[in-house]
């Protein structure tokens, strides 16, 4: 029950984030990436401050056996970077550019917005569910226990 | 045109950062919303519990900030309903191809200094960058 508490408050305060930033707003993300355009550099500064933020997070970890609801610190993938790494991050770099909405946005917009939003989450989803049964026929080679190990955590 | 919010964007940066050093110290996992939400249908319910929380949490705020009147206004620059879904399907295979998308390689996997991250979060920002270089500037139709 108190994982739950502590996810929920998770969510609450990243939600205030991307609202606060202006993460949110798919006009603003738009304008971030038109360099050569109506360059907003704003959300830039998600990145600067949320960074050395989290970072601050996992030095505190690395002095604590173990988080406060379970009994150790899980190991994260650190290996070497493979095809499906850098295939997935093109599609999802393409797809960010094209409508501006990347997931946490688009989740927390799509309440605001439902109208607008919903095409993009409902393809979203449908995407994220194609993975499982695209992936070992375009990747074969791939370990599957470092697959496993990846969707546990992120 | 939209206005440059330096200081709202670094205090909602700092939340977000927040959020994820919060969710690593306490359950310790990844604050990272195409993993939370491409698997809260999968794994054991201990996983999937609090990633239906979290979700709760992300679309449940917004609500509440417009019932108090403080919900920021959204813009969308991109409605042709084939341009969003061509979108999203890219977004939600290649976030879970790729095993994270902004904020989980981009916040949390910087952050803990993950060559792969860092090398997914910089070939995901190029890309954007000249995808938005060609819908805006060499091709139009794209409503934009």
């Amino acid at each position: 029950m108190i994982r739950n508490v502590f996810g929920l408050l998770a969510g609450c305060l990243f939600s205030i984030g991307l609202m606060i930033s202006h993460m949110i707003d798919p006009a603003k993300v738009l304008n971030f990436l038109d360099v050569a355009g109506r360059w907003d550099p704003s959300l830039a500064f998600v990145m600067a401050a949320g960074i050395p933020v989290a970072a601050t997070g996992y030095a505190i970890a690395k002095r604590r056996s173990a988080p406060l609801c379970d009994t150790a610190f899980p190991v994260l993938p650190r290996g070497d970077l493979d095809r499906k790494l850098i295939i997935g991050a093109v599609l999802f770099g393409a797809g960010w550019g094209l409508a501006g909405f990347c997931p946490g946005p688009a989740l927390a917009a799509l309440p605001l917005a439902f109208g607008h939003v919903v095409p993009f989450v409902i393809a979203m989803i449908i995407g994220m569910a194609l993975v499982p049964l695209v992936s070992p026929l375009l990747f074969p080679k791939h370990d599957p226990a470092l697959v496993k190990r990846q969707e546990l955590l992120r | 045109m939209t206005e440059f919010t330096p200081f709202q964007s670094a205090l909602g940066g700092a939340i977000i950062g927040f959020s994820a050093l919060w969710l690593w110290l306490s359950l310790g996992r990844i604050a990272g919303i195409s993993g939370i939400l491409g698997s809260v249908v999968s794994g054991a319910p201990r996983e999937r519990h609090w990633r239906m929380a979290f979700l709760v949490g992300l679309m449940g705020t917004p609500l509440i900030a417009t019932a108090i009147g403080l919900a920021p206004s959204l813009h969308f620059p991109v409605t042709s309903p084939p341009v969003l879904i061509a979108a999203g399907l890219l977004v939600g295979f290649g976030t879970r191809l790729g095993s994270g998308c902004t904020s989980g390689h981009g916040i949390c996997g910087i952050s803990r200094l993950s060559p792969r991250s860092i090398a997914a979060t910089l070939t995901f920002m190029a890309v954007a960058f000249v995808m938005v270089f060609f819908t805006h500037h060499l091709i139009t139709g794209f409503g934009v």
